[in-house]
């Protein structure tokens, strides 16, 4: 291991309400949760930061609930839990795909959703999902709350508009109509970071009998995950798949990294957005 | 920091940020976990936590206190499935068979083929190919039966 924790500190709260004091009066603080990523970077020497904050005692933040049509997943819920949740699974299955491609049961074991989250990497497997389905971050600190669609939450490449003394507490997604879909392409199922990552959900149809607009997320193409309002509009409005797939190409800014190139990056964006649309329900 | 390994309470006065892997090995001397990776990639390192199979590279020991922790050492050596990876040439080098094993214990009596290469799907190994180990694991069913 090329790191040290000898010069580092790690607090353990006994509460939620103790953890956002302490974020309060004793930052800076990086929140530790299942440690997937956090102990990765202490083993290569990369890890940033001298004080830590332990969250895996706080079982509160484990809930997963359906409240006014709206599911709300705690930030501790791991892989498994979702994968698991039989709340998840008829609410939200293309969370459940995703959970069930994050590495292997060992690292779904220990992942959290929040920690996904929070990471801010544009290769994160569920921020797609999140992103497409329209969720919402709920946020805490000592002095309140708040709620941030997570289309708004990042500001770029691993970064938020998180605040140092603030918590991600869970990520509330609204009821979702018409089919959902996922796809991630990496070198293996398991284990892998992704090349892309794309979820979709394609709306379905209105009480009056109109189709709905889709909407699109994709991860791994840009650096934040990304929306696709244009490719949206287009696919909406009736324009072609050649047409939609120019305009996607439009939208993405993959680049060249030691997992992918840019071009076949945007050839499999391309690809899926024409497996996605191509298994909705006709007519 | 206070836990149960294998069976046994035990109480360390390490850093509560090491590495549940390094405490392992060193302070308690318990060497059959090895060190692959160490990034979560490999499964060499994997013990059970609460019976449930984690990759002790990336879990600091803060996190088990009060927790059971199972290592190749607390299944005794006479477990079906290590009779079976000794039978049916499920270990050739040797580093990723501890982290199979435990890997393996996680999926319960009798998987079926399906659930073994997905509960595995964390497990590298460079030298059997897999098929040898997927065999052990389904024939510990047939061990465990005779062993009753």
């Amino acid at each position: 291991m090329l790191g040290t924790i000898a010069n580092r500190q790690l607090l353990s709260p006994g509460s939620l309400r103790d953890a956002l004091r302490m974020l309060d009066v004793e930052g800076p603080l990086v929140p530790m949760a299942g440690c997937t990523d956090l102990y990765v970077a202490l083993n290569f020497g990369t890890l940033h930061g001298t004080k830590f904050l332990n969250l895996w005692g706080l079982d509160e933040l484990r809930r997963i609930a359906v409240r006014d049509d709206v599911l709300s997943i705690g930030a501790l819920c791991t892989y498994t839990g979702i994968i698991r949740s039989r709340i998840v699974q008829s609410r939200l299955p293309m969370l459940v795909a995703a959970a069930r491609e994050v590495g292997g049961v060992q690292i779904q074991n220990r992942g959290t959703i929040g920690g996904n989250i929070a990471n801010a990497s544009p290769a994160g497997d569920t921020l797609p999902v999140l992103a497409a389905a329209d969720a919402v971050v709920a946020v805490k600190s000592a002095a309140g709350e708040r709620r941030i669609r997570l289309a708004e939450f990042y500001t770029g490449y691993r970064t938020s508009v998180l605040a140092a003394n603030e918590l991600i507490v869970g990520v509330e997604i609204p009821r979702i109509r018409g089919r959902q879909w996922f796809r991630k392409v990496g070198t293996r199922a398991a284990q892998s970071i992704s090349k892309v990552v794309m979820a979709a959900v394609d709306g379905g149809r209105g009480p009056g009998g109109q189709r709905r607009a889709p909407r699109i997320a994709i991860g791994s193409v840009a650096p934040t995950v990304v929306r696709l309002p244009r490719t949206e509009a287009a696919l909406a409005s009736g324009a072609s798949i050649d047409d939609a797939q120019g305009i996607l190409l439009d939208e993405i800014a993959p680049i060249d990294d030691v997992r992918s190139t840019a071009e076949y990056r945007r050839r499999v964006a391309a690809n899926l957005l024409a497996n996605f649309w191509s298994g909705r329900r006709r007519g | 920091m206070q836990f149960t390994l294998n069976g046994k309470r035990v109480r360390l006065d390490v850093h509560p940020m090491t590495r549940l892997l390094d405490a392992l090995r060193e302070p308690c001397g318990l060497t059959g976990t090895k060190e692959g990776c160490g990034e979560g990639e490999c499964g060499a390192c994997t013990v059970l936590v609460d019976r449930i199979p984690v990759n002790a590279c990336l879990v600091p020991l803060a996190q088990v206190a009060g927790a059971r922790v199972t290592t190749i050492e607390g299944l005794g050596g006479r477990h079906p499935l290590q009779r079976a990876f000794v039978e049916h040439g499920g270990a050739q080098c040797g580093i990723c068979t501890p982290g199979m094993i435990l890997a393996a214990v996680a999926l319960g009596p009798r998987p079926s083929l399906k659930t073994i290469k997905m509960g595995l799907a964390g497990n590298i190994c460079r030298c059997t190919g897999y098929s040898a180990i997927y065999r052990s694991v389904e024939r510990a069913g047939v061990h465990a039966r005779n062993h009753r």
